[in-house]
């Protein structure tokens, strides 16, 4: 045991019971908005998040629950925006889809797929104009590989070497489509080969193989890098169940995934008492986190038409 | 002292002087850099701040217009060029679904200060590709900003008014316009946003001309005045926000409308500004002039059928007024004639 597993503990079980506690509320319609539950997958955004600079800013998807929270987002500002509240991370404007904490350097997430790589690329150029110590971390799926704008900004990120790191987090799936189905290699980090950028893969979850690979990298790369973090998807693409009667894959697939979990793996490297006080202060930190979001008050009508111009 | 300088002229000094105020200020897109400094228009500015913050970029319209969102998301204020409107369709998706939008979704907390410079294209057969006016597309989304100036003055202070603004905006000029003089000062200025531009008083009819279409609806003014018909010339400027209130207290006066524009009628513009003057003015009569609405041929004579001009205008504003048909005599305008490509 070490202070590296606490604090990825403490991480990784934040946001799998902020998530699990989600998934409680969310039948009682409290939450109007969709949610793109993160469990199963929180090891990349904490193996990477950890690896982090607290002046780094990282771009996520719509499924940025883990990355909002593995980042230092606030958590009574997520529980409030999930509740469409005033006190919401984005005044209730954004949902879950949009979560936003500009001081921790959590820049908003997009509904739209691939769509914030090129932002990514474009915060790395100026932060190398400006001469800042930065590093921007761009996180997709492997959905996002299929796009042009993914093709576009590894590319010019590779031209200019700009200080970002490409996050692919390939849970095998684009909603319910296989991606065996959807490119005629599985190794995307050809892709990324391709475009001259080092690259690497890293096998089943493994938090702390991804924690070792981006502090490395963090501390030496002088241009992009890509790194391929497979992972697996325990939830339905959207919303708080499951979806292995849907017939798009089996149980017995996501089972060695589920034994591999890396929330218990890291946990069980910790002795019981550090664990349990972790444990109690998370939550401690969601309880009082629900009820804010409970107590807060929805936007004034008037907040419709605020924000649309600065 | 009285200065006249061209269109293109003008944007380059706006940007010039903008860059060598605010270090924040970069330029990119596609030949920004190259021997001919897209149309005049960037000449000479990467000689003079260098390739940090005069850059060429790849052929990526979506790729480098969210490149473009993040160095603005960085606290910088992009310029991104667009040689023709028509290459914007490529960048839509960072436009629409990321620039118009990031402010308002992300609580404000957040700001997008992005100017985007199109080009819609015209005349020597440039065809169905580089021609479109496609910014009412971009005024119907919330949370974009759009300017279309029509002369030099304008050309110059509504250009530092956007890259002084925190918002994203849409800057249209016209490949025309470009070409076109007229008295720009030395001195930095601005034209504020949301403003629009009486350029002729006149009670019997009130002319709403679009970017280069304003000049047009000059045109058609002293063909008008010729018949004892006097116009009121507005020229919008910005149409995003619209000051539909100028419009309106013109025609208050005159209860008739011809909106102009360098775009297709059918759902763009010349709607939008009739259908909110006739909210508010009970009896005007209206009359809108755009492109065929068909894509942009080449052959010479098909794009002049093609195009509306300043008869087309003056026959409209004629029929509202006198109650019936008028086709005066009409030549295509200098700058049309003389310019031959071949872009």
């Amino acid at each position: 045991m070490n202070s590296l597993h606490a604090s990825l503990y403490r991480s990784l079980y934040r946001i799998r019971r902020v998530e699990e506690e989600i998934a409680r509320i969310y039948p009682s319609d409290k939450i109007k908005s969709p949610v793109h539950l993160s469990i199963g997958q929180e090891a990349v955004s904490v193996g990477v998040c950890e690896a982090l600079h607290r002046d780094d800013i990282v771009f996520g998807t719509y499924r940025n629950h883990a990355l909002y929270l593995a980042k230092g987002g606030d958590l009574k500002a997520m529980m409030s925006e999930l509740y469409g509240k005033a006190t919401g991370c984005a005044k209730g404007k954004g949902g879950s889809m949009h979560l936003v904490d500009i001081a921790a350097g959590v820049m908003g997430g997009s509904a739209i797929v691939a769509t914030t790589l090129p932002q990514a690329v474009g915060y790395a150029l100026a932060a190398q104009l400006q001469g800042r110590p930065q590093m921007v971390v761009s996180f997709f799926g492997d959905g996002a590989v299929e796009e042009g704008a993914f093709h576009e900004s590894l590319n010019f990120a590779a031209l200019r070497k700009l200080p970002v790191i490409f996050i692919c987090e390939n849970n095998l799936y684009a909603i319910h489509s296989r991606l065996s189905d959807r490119q005629p290699s599985t190794r995307i980090l050809e892709r990324a080969q391709a475009y001259s950028i080092p690259s690497e893969r890293i096998e089943q979850n493994d938090i702390l193989k991804i924690h070792e690979r981006i502090s490395a990298v963090r501390a030496t790369a002088t241009g992009p890098w890509f790194f391929e973090c497979m992972t697996y998807r325990w939830k339905e693409h959207v919303g708080p169940g499951e979806d292995f009667d849907g017939g798009y894959r089996p149980r017995s697939e996501a089972r060695p995934w589920i034994e591999n979990d890396q929330v218990a793996r890291i946990g069980a490297m910790l002795n019981i008492t550090t664990r349990n006080h972790i444990q109690q202060t998370v939550e401690t930190e969601i309880s009082e986190a629900i009820t804010f979001a409970e107590a807060s008050p929805f936007p004034a009508n008037s907040e419709l038409y605020t924000n649309l111009f600065a | 002292m009285i200065r006249t300088i061209s269109y293109a002229a003008a944007i380059c000094e706006a940007t010039d002087q903008e860059m060598s105020r605010d270090s924040h200020v970069i330029l990119l897109g596609q030949g920004v850099d190259d021997f001919k400094g897209f149309v005049g228009t960037t000449k000479g500015l990467a000689q003079k701040f260098g390739a940090n913050r005069v850059m060429d970029t790849p052929l990526s319209e979506d790729g480098m217009t969210g490149v473009a969102i993040g160095l603005a998301l960085a606290g910088l204020r992009p310029i991104h060029t667009h040689i023709r409107m028509d290459f914007t369709l490529l960048a839509i998706n960072q436009i629409v679904n990321i620039a118009a939008k990031c402010h308002y979704m992300f609580g404000g907390t957040v700001t997008v200060p992005l100017t985007i410079r199109t080009v819609i294209g015209r005349s020597w057969g440039q065809g169905a590709q580089h021609s479109q006016g496609l910014h009412a597309m971009f005024a119907h989304v919330p949370g974009l900003k759009v300017v279309a100036p029509s002369t030099p003055f304008d050309a110059k202070g509504c250009l530092i008014s956007a890259i002084r603004d925190d918002n994203p905006v849409i800057f249209v000029e016209h490949r025309m316009a470009h070409l076109s003089n007229g008295i720009v000062p030395e001195e930095l200025y601005t034209v504020p946003l949301g403003k629009a531009r009486v350029l002729a008083a006149g009670c019997d009819v009130t002319l709403v001309g679009i970017s280069y279409m304003a000049v047009e609806c000059l045109r058609a003014a002293h063909k008008l005045a010729e018949i004892g018909i006097q116009a009121e010339v507005i020229d919008p400027v910005t149409l995003v926000p619209l000051d539909i209130e100028t419009i309106i207290t013109s025609v208050r006066q005159t209860l008739h409308l011809v909106v102009a524009d360098t775009a297709w009628n059918f759902c763009g513009m010349t709607a939008e500004i009739v259908a909110q003057v006739a909210e508010h003015v009970p009896g005007v009569t209206v009359k809108r002039i755009g492109f065929a609405h068909v894509p942009c041929p080449t052959t010479k004579n098909l794009e002049t059928c093609f195009y509306p001009n300043s008869a087309t205008i003056a026959g409209a504003a004629h029929e509202l007024v006198r109650g019936k048909p008028w086709q005066p005599a009409h030549e295509d305008a200098l700058e049309i004639i003389e310019f031959k490509g071949p872009f």
